[in-house]
């Protein structure tokens, strides 16, 4: 499974179906058990191995990705033929404008589509536009047209494709949906290899709506401790000379380790293994120098009667808009420290 | 058969101020004692029915959800003659300049939300929104009597009856949710000369005007394997956009959107479908702020689905609804229970006795 | 007990950040209980066991605070911050803070002395914390460590001044409920949580594990009785507050009518409180499991969420009492 499918496969936050079985497929092999919630979240475990490894109760750990991406969904069909829509997850409006969509399960191509700047008054035109009464025009002449082609309810996805630019230095690649698809390909690659602990892949649902998925599956898993991948905010573009603001994380300088956000804090415990995984093998990596955003991480530490949990993260580029960018550096670099940090826990949580 | 009209007159004029559910509580009480095999209430003070399937033990269970509480008002300091006052849920406070109110003392009292006639206001004092801090309750008592039958917490509803407009349209206070009650009410009803295998609870539940928190504590503890949450919706009316809008007097609206599993939209259609129900359906793009959204999260996770009663003017003293939409959302459910069955446990991939 | 208190409001514990409140809560609590854990959100629980014909009760008195977790580190040394809970913005300028291994640092405003530094109100984005540093390289702190402000304790004799009266009064209010009392039919579980400024997130797992009966928070409210406050009928010094309502949830009626009744046959002063605004660790409680019935007793406190929150040391003792004869007797609700 690589990056590129799961980049490319198409799930917003309630329809993760598409994703869910790609991801089935490709790890079927490696793991032990699975079970799909009635959320939608896919759980895989994975045994300690080789046999006897971690002891007689192998620490639980729960890793998890979510396979929900932000979209938007159709509302209703218009007599003129055309969609209205709301957005699914927190999409900055002004993103929308002219950008080409794929509506539904059988990916009917559309457009947003705005007023011509000739008919906007000059006035306006410095404003955030307007997208209450936005609408997705799919070509259909009507509304006869379109109800053959899509449904009230249909799920609508950006449209882009998955292309690697770069590759030599930073290996960037863009594509969309790196939050999480990112997480959720790292995750894959992981249940690749052997760890010494019981893992519990958990590729959820709905994280953009609110962690709802995170939330069950922990419940379910009451796992010993938790780690959240993601994609998440870089914001490393050039600045104002004087300007010496954080820019959350950087492109190429490693994946990212969060103490805090808006949705947790951080075990302290878990925050110096991963540094001190990092320095022992050499792998580089970075703070998520801000407290902004909330990740599945928010909805494990709060299960049952509390998990000890973190946020590691692959820094992109552009989250949460049609096209996001990041650096496969980045996202190997993540496997490993990931891979080596399981291999850290077999012991127990250090105190 | 329930006269829905006559047990929607009697909820709806009851008091039941979110955390304070208890008249209106006693008359759900009444009115489903009747049609239930067991009913219990829980710490939360959420009213649980109990009607058990046809089926083998264990049977599978749904829960049905409907919130009793109503949005309103707590008496938050005396001052003088007059009550100050905080709101208890969303109340728009621009809708209670002027109205009547009953203050829940030691006896209910009626007040008054007290306004200053307009002649000697400003016409910028006018053209603003009133602030919580310049309303009083003018109980009509001196402050030393009125510091004998009221005191800091004593809980304020709204004073008003449910009327009768032409063709089964009803309006009144607190509608949000009692319909949905109604509408419960409705399909255990139906249920007593049918048969169904699943077990259904059907739950009044508290406190969802401050945050779903009686469907929360309720769905943990029934640990049900579905459940269907009713509520009211924005029904069709002058000034909203009609994208955000479900039309009056046709049927229930079954959503979607991640709220909902599928499926049991899916099988709520065609529920539907077959018996020739009125029905509509609407999207949800995220929070549905119904109780459906704490129930769908709890402990594992339970397939959910969220029915809206058409409704004009939600929160205010006015809300109004067409009956026919009551019945036709109690049909609907009970005509679904019926339907459930092994088949449709399996498809839902249900483990019973898995949280165990 | 004021240099209980002395010793507490002075510790350091921003949220997720309780190690040094926590020892000390320890040390003052593990001679009074028969057992003393402390789970995976950082709460301390400590056990004192009933006689076994009552109820298992959980008292929560949070012991984090309000402070500050650094976010980035500039090139000349200066620390961008984020607040951890509900720090204003308005009370940071000039105010020092430090940080758990001992530095301190004062929070500096880059518009102060400049002429918009007159007419505006500073935002937190425009605020760093400079911790004498010269350079990236010799600041003593990291990304991602955590301060809390620093106030000395000053008594005033009826009137109590600290940083974190919100809610460390609380917790010397526990601590000494505890250390007093006598036998009691309860199994008593006094903890004293972690995360409550950021979402009263400890008690969420602290209530799950003690699966109790009744859950009862004490923690700080605010006053009515400053110049052109909040119209709110809440005094210092009128008696400990019976919570009715706050903005996160209503108490449990039977809970709320159980601690009036123990007020009124103390003979002791107390107040009924309606708050807007806030809420508490009883929020939690009450939505634990299958639900759980629960109330606050609230300590009232002017200046809350400054570095300077004022106390009635006669409400503290009212409410040491209160707590004493509500956990000591049999409850029924």
């Amino acid at each position: 499974m690589t990056l590129e499918t799961l980049s490319n496969a198409r799930g917003v936050s309630g329809n993760e179906a598409a994703v869910r079985d790609l991801i089935l497929d490709a790890v079927r092999e490696q793991i032990d058990e699975h079970t799909v919630d009635a959320l939608g979240n896919l759980i895989c475990l994975k045994r300690a191995r080789p046999e006897g490894a971690g002891g007689e109760k192998p620490l639980r750990v729960m890793v998890a990705a979510h396979m929900d991406e932000i979209g938007l969904i159709v509302t209703g069909i218009n007599n003129d033929g055309s969609l209205s829509f709301d957005k699914v997850g927190g999409i900055d409006d002004r993103v929308l404008l002219s950008k080409q969509v794929l509506v539904g399960d059988k990916a009917v191509p559309g457009v947003i589509g705005y007023a011509p700047i000739h008919l906007i008054p000059a006035s306006e035109r410095n404003k955030a536009p307007d997208m209450s009464k936005a609408v997705i025009d799919i070509g259909a002449a009507n509304k006869g047209a379109a109800e053959g082609l899509v449904n009230v309810g249909d799920y609508v996805t950006f449209h882009a494709t998955y292309q690697q630019l770069d590759s030599e230095r930073l290996r960037t690649a863009r594509g969309k949906a790196f939050d999480d698809r990112a997480g959720c390909a790292v995750l894959v690659e992981l249940l690749q290899g052997e760890h010494p602990v019981d893992l519990y892949a958990a590729f959820t649902a709905q994280e953009e709506v609110g962690l709802r998925g995170a939330q069950v599956a922990a419940y379910r898993i009451n796992p010993d401790v938790a780690i959240a991948l993601e994609g998440t905010i870089c914001d490393d573009l050039p600045k104002e000379e004087d300007d010496d603001s954080s820019p959350v994380t950087q492109l190429g300088q490693g994946p990212a380790i969060t103490f805090m956000d808006r949705s947790f804090i951080a075990d302290r415990r878990l925050v110096d293994l991963l540094i001190h995984t990092a320095e022992e093998n050499d792998i580089p990596y970075q703070f998520k120098q801000a407290v902004s955003g909330g990740t599945d991480a928010g909805a494990m530490h709060l299960a049952r009667e509390g998990v000890p949990s973190i946020a590691l993260a692959v820094p992109s580029r552009y989250i949460h808009a049609p096209v996001s960018l990041l650096s496969l550096n980045d996202f190997d670099h993540t496997v490993q420290l990931v891979r080596a940090a399981l291999s850290a826990l077999q012991g127990g949580l250090p105190s | 058969m329930i006269e829905s009209t006559e047990l929607l007159r009697k909820l709806s004029q009851a008091s039941g101020v979110t955390g304070y559910e208890d008249e209106v509580r006693q008359l759900v009480h009444e009115a489903w004692e009747p049609l239930a095999d067991e009913i219990r209430t829980d710490t939360l003070g959420n009213l649980i029915a109990i009607k058990r399937g046809a089926g083998d033990a264990p049977r599978p269970t749904i829960m049905l959800a409907a919130h009793m509480d109503e949005i309103g008002l707590i008496v938050s300091a005396i001052e003088g003659d007059f009550l100050r006052f905080s709101t208890v849920g969303g109340v728009d406070l621009r809708t209670i300049v002027g109205q009547e109110v009953n203050v829940h003392g030691t006896e209910s009292l009626p007040g008054i939300v007290a306004t200053r006639p307009p002649h000697i206001l400003t016409a910028q004092e006018r053209s603003r929104v009133i602030p919580l801090e310049k309303l009083f309750i003018d109980v009509g008592l001196p402050e030393e009597t009125l510091r004998q039958h009221v005191q800091v917490g004593d809980l304020i509803t709204m004073r008003r009856d449910l009327i009768s407009l032409a063709g089964e349209f009803v309006a009144g206070k607190a509608i949000d949710d009692r319909a949905g009650v109604v509408s419960l009410t409705v399909c255990l009803d139906m249920l007593r000369g049918m048969r169904h295998t699943w077990d259904v609870y059907a739950v009044a539940t508290t406190q969802e005007e401050i945050g779903l928190r009686g469907a929360t504590v309720s769905a943990y503890g029934l640990t049900p394997d579905i459940g269907i949450a009713v509520d009211v919706g924005f029904g069709k009316q002058q000034g909203v956009s009609d994208s955000k809008i479900i039309d009056m007097d046709a049927g229930p609206a079954i959503a979607m959107g991640p709220n909902v599993h599928p499926k049991m939209h899916e099988r709520l259609v065609a529920t539907g479908k077959q018996h020739e129900l009125k029905y509509q359906t609407e999207v949800i793009a995220g929070r549905s702020g119904t109780d459906g959204w704490a129930m769908q999260v709890s402990r594992q996770g339970i397939p959910t689905a969220v029915l809206s009663i058409p409704l004009r003017y939600m929160h205010t003293t006015v809300e109004t609804i067409c009956t026919r939409d009551i019945d036709r959302t109690g049909r609907l459910m009970a005509l679904f229970i019926t339907g459930l069955d092994e088949a449709f446990g399996e498809e839902l991939g249900i483990e019973k006795g898995a949280d165990a | 007990m004021k240099e209980r208190i002395r010793q507490l409001v002075e510790a350091y514990g921003p949220s997720g950040h309780e190690a040094q409140i926590r020892a000390l809560i320890e040390e003052q609590v593990a001679p009074h209980a028969d057992k003393v854990r402390t789970d995976a959100m950082g709460n301390l629980i400590a056990l004192k066991r009933g006689s076994g014909d009552g109820k298992p009760v959980m008292i929560a008195a949070h012991m984090d605070e309000i402070g500050l977790v650094v976010t980035y580190i500039d090139e000349k040394g200066f620390l961008r911050f984020s607040p951890t809970g509900g720090v204003s913005p308005v009370t940071l300028v000039g105010s020092r803070v430090r940080f758990a291994n001992g530095t301190t640092g004062v929070i500096g405003w880059e518009k102060w002395f400049r002429p918009e530094g007159n007419t505006s109100r500073p935002e937190l984005s425009e605020l760093y914390i400079d911790v004498g540093a010269t350079g990236r390289d010799d600041t003593p702190v990291g990304v991602g460590d955590a301060a809390g402000f620093v106030r000395p304790f000053e008594d005033l004799g009826q009137r109590l001044i600290a940083k974190s009266m919100d809610n460390r009064i609380s917790c010397a209010v526990a601590i000494q409920a505890l250390s007093e009392m006598g036998e009691t039919p309860n199994d008593l579980y006094f903890c004293f949580t972690a995360q409550e400024e950021v979402g009263t997130r400890g008690a969420i797992t602290a209530s799950y594990g003690i699966e109790p009966a009744l859950g009862l928070a004490v923690d700080v409210t605010l006053v009515g009785d400053t110049p052109k406050a909040r119209p709110m009928a809440v005094s210092l010094g009128e008696g400990p507050a019976i919570k009715i309502m706050d903005s996160g949830m209503l108490a449990h009626p039977g809970v709320v009518r159980w601690m009036i009744e123990a007020a009124e046959s103390l003979e002791i002063r107390y107040q009924r409180e309606v708050l807007q605004g806030g809420s508490t660790d009883a929020r939690s409680i009450q939505l634990s499991r299958a639900g759980v019935p629960a109330g606050c007793l609230s300590i009232p406190c002017r200046y809350v969420h400054t570095p300077s929150e004022m106390v009635d040391y006669g409400d503290v003792q009212n409410a040491v009492k209160l707590l004493v004869t509500l956990l000591t007797g049999e409850i029924n609700l």
